[in-house]
């Protein structure tokens, strides 16, 4: 199933997604008939220190955004009982749609990861965040859980082992922030979704309840089945440096093809995954490319220039932004980076839990100033505004941020009106001196003005 | 409207019981409450407060920090179109407009004969598919004027009964089984002024009966069909082999059965 990318490079179906087209892909038959839960019975005649260690060894690093090396998340758990396990599926990261396939597509695989985690941290209890608005995906994870039950994979003494644990699937309701860890646990303590002042910085530490708790990613966990199967060196062969595995990338915008792609980590470029014929299949209307989104909405922009930089935690950090969750947007020489800028700084506007004064106060009157321009009543004056707004959010306005704020979304805010306005000065200058937005509306492909 | 009916209440204590601490519930039982009226009731919302042993300002403090809960009326359909960067860049704002000039309403509001609640929404993750919105969400990728067209009739027509629930029901797959919950230490181990309600919760956690999985599973009853849903398609289908995800959805499918 699996293919080679330009470079050599392998593209899934691969370890995440390898049962993504099958029929039924949800259901148990289908999960045990190509390796279901064989995985875990090898965890589980190990003990969880090895478990722990081959996670380790694997080097993979948390797929949610932050990178944080999973295996050392664990280690870091305070000795207290009881501890528990907290699963993030609140993907609501803008452009970010991997976990969404993930847990609609193979739930099992998923739940399998989980349980593998749990029986590594000794967790008492499982509690999977899954973002409210992914009504399908609650009910293929709760007809999953309620068949993995059935099949004794879950519940009390696990496959026939000493090992019992019981998974909650907990919905959210609707808040970007409660995918910040500490949000979320404050929303799973059923409350405003906050998130927590630090110290303690981990949740390790002090979590849910109180307790020590891991929390980690929804592709992170689902990795492990995979590792379990075929030993930490074959995970660790894929990838090089820091960007070891592969990577779900969620490919969107002006591209041909869009859709989650896996691929070999730190392997393939930008240039890559936006024009091999097996990807991205090239811009649409063979436009010219004008920038990247290379790790979400909180990720600083890249302009054409960067089309050859590997698509590898190292290397983008080094140009100054980051994989992110994994969601790359791309935007054609039509887009108006002014209209995009102000959208995602909108989407913050919108999305900011009001604690702390930079980020509710900051993104606010960002927005307004973007608007302002797109709307064609800007004064030349707004740039050094923007940029003054950016620099009270997060000082010097550098990368990785400077941070203000109880929690990383308001150091945020800058990356799409600092990437627009240094990436594209001319364009915020020509929509101010022309008094109106030089662009054209953005379009549907069916629409008779779209060409 | 009401407070939770005899089932829902059932419901609710079920919900309770999967965690060490009862307001960790909170969420879950709300969206129990938004499921049977359609919005949050000032009736319902004070019955979760008893239920739960709060105020009834720190139950709507929670519920209003959370953009799936309404606490006034919606339509019978809530439709949430992204507009967020991959779905704008594919001309979700023009999607929009011709939604919002067909139902005769802005986005917040709602028809006058109750049938939809238009939302501008924020990113659904379905980016591949984009321009995306939902119906109670559910989800249609691939958006068009077009299949908007399509989507309104089959909806007003009860044709996406099986995919498009009434607006509040989240799953319709019931739990089947679970273990105890398990209580969180008091005293020692939970420190610091956030955890003071948690420590509260554990000790009052002690007496409550505890779901068991030593019984036989019973599914029936619970357990309803899965129907493929729009997103199924488009989300299944992305990583499939050698198709992109918008060949591989087809053109028709994403707004799926035309008249």
């Amino acid at each position: 199933m699996t293919t080679t990318g330009p470079t050599g490079a392998k593209l899934g179906p691969y370890v995440i997604s390898s049962r993504f087209g099958l029929e039924q892909s949800w259901g148990i038959e289908a999960y045990l008939a190509h390796e279901g839960y064989e995985g875990l019975r090898k965890a589980l005649a190990m003990t969880p220190e090895d478990v722990h260690q081959a996670t380790l060894a694997s080097s993979i690093l948390g797929r949610g955004g932050a990178g944080f090396d999973a295996g050392r998340k664990w280690g870091m758990l305070r000795k207290a009982k009881p501890n528990y396990l907290v699963v993030n599926g609140d993907e609501s990261e803008p452009a970010t749609f991997k976990d969404h396939a993930i847990m609609e597509g193979d739930p099992h695989q998923l739940i399998e990861g989980i349980l593998t985690c749990a029986y590594a941290t000794g967790a008492d209890q499982v509690f999977l965040y899954v973002r409210g608005e992914m009504a399908l995906a609650h009910e293929r994870l709760q007809a999953a859980l309620n068949e993995a039950y059935d099949y004794g994979a879950v519940g009390r003494n696990i496959l026939g082992s000493d090992f019992s644990v019981d998974i909650v699937i907990h919905p959210g309701a609707g808040a970007y922030i409660c995918g910040d860890e500490t949000g979320m646990l404050e929303s799973l303590e059923g409350k405003r979704g906050y998130p927590r002042i630090k110290p303690p910085f981990y949740p390790a530490v002090m979590g849910l309840y109180g307790a020590p708790t891991v929390v980690n990613n929804v592709e992170t966990l689902s990795n492990l089945p995979w590792i379990m199967r075929n030993g930490s060196d074959a995970f660790s062969a894929l990838g090089e440096g820091r960007s070891r595995g592969t990577k779900i990338l969620s490919l969107s915008g002006h591209v041909r093809r869009p859709g989650n792609y896996e691929v070999e980590f730190a392997k393939l470029t930008f240039r890559d995954l936006i024009y091999d014929a097996k990807l991205g299949g090239g811009i649409r209307e063979d436009r010219e490319l004008k920038a990247i989104i290379p790790g979400g909405a909180s990720s600083p922009w890249f302009g054409p220039d960067h089309l050859d930089l590997s698509l590898a935690n190292e290397a983008i950090a080094e140009a100054g932004s980051m994989v992110g969750s994994g969601a790359i947007t791309i935007m054609d020489e039509t887009t108006c980076t002014v209209r995009a800028a102000w959208r995602i700084t909108r989407f913050f506007h919108r999305e900011s839990c009001g604690q702390c004064t930079p980020c509710r106060e900051g993104s606010g009157w960002a927005e307004k100033v973007m608007r302002r321009i797109e709307d064609g009543e800007g004064r030349e004056a707004d740039l050094d505004l923007l940029m003054d707004i950016c620099d009270n959010i997060s000082p010097g306005v550098v990368w990785p941020p400077a941070q203000t704020t109880i929690c990383p979304l308001g150091p945020s805010i800058p990356s799409p009106v600092a990437s627009a306005i240094r990436l594209f000065r001319d364009e915020f200058l020509d929509h101010i001196r022309q008094g109106l937005c030089p662009f054209p509306p953005d379009r549907l492909q069916t629409s008779p003005a779209y060409a | 409207m009401a407070r939770l009916n005899d089932d829902n209440l059932v419901r609710a204590r079920e919900l309770i019981a999967l965690y060490p601490v009862e307001r960790s519930a909170l969420i879950p039982v709300l969206h129990v409450l938004q499921e049977q009226d359609g919005y949050l009731s000032p009736d319902g919302l004070a019955h979760i407060a008893e239920l739960f042993e709060l105020t009834a300002a720190e139950v709507r403090g929670t519920a209003s920090f959370y953009d799936m809960f309404f606490l006034e009326p919606v339509g019978r359909y809530v439709v949430a179109v992204c507009t967020n960067i991959a779905c704008m860049l594919a001309g979700a704002y023009e999607l929009l407009d011709h939604i919002e000039k067909r139902l005769g309403v802005s986005a917040g509001g709602t028809t006058a004969d109750g049938s939809f609640t238009l939302e501008d929404a924020e990113c659904l993750a379905l980016c591949g598919n984009a321009p995306c919105l939902t119906v109670n969400w559910r989800y249609f990728g691939d958006m068009t004027p077009g299949r908007w067209e399509t989507l309104a009739e089959d909806l007003l027509a009860g044709r996406l009964a099986d995919e498009v629930p009434p607006h509040g029901t989240l799953n319709r797959v019931r739990r089947a089984v679970g273990l105890p919950a398990s209580a969180p230490a008091s005293g020692g181990a939970v420190t610091g002024s956030q955890s003071k309600g948690a420590a509260q919760g554990g000790a009052k956690r002690q007496a409550r009966p505890a779901l068991d999985n030593s019984g036989p599973l019973d599914h029936a009853g619970h357990a309803v069909q899965l129907a493929t849903s729009r997103s199924t398609a488009a989300v299944g289908s992305t990583l499939a082999p050698g198709g992109s995800p918008r060949e591989a959805a087809g053109e028709g499918e994403a707004t799926g059965d035309a008249p």
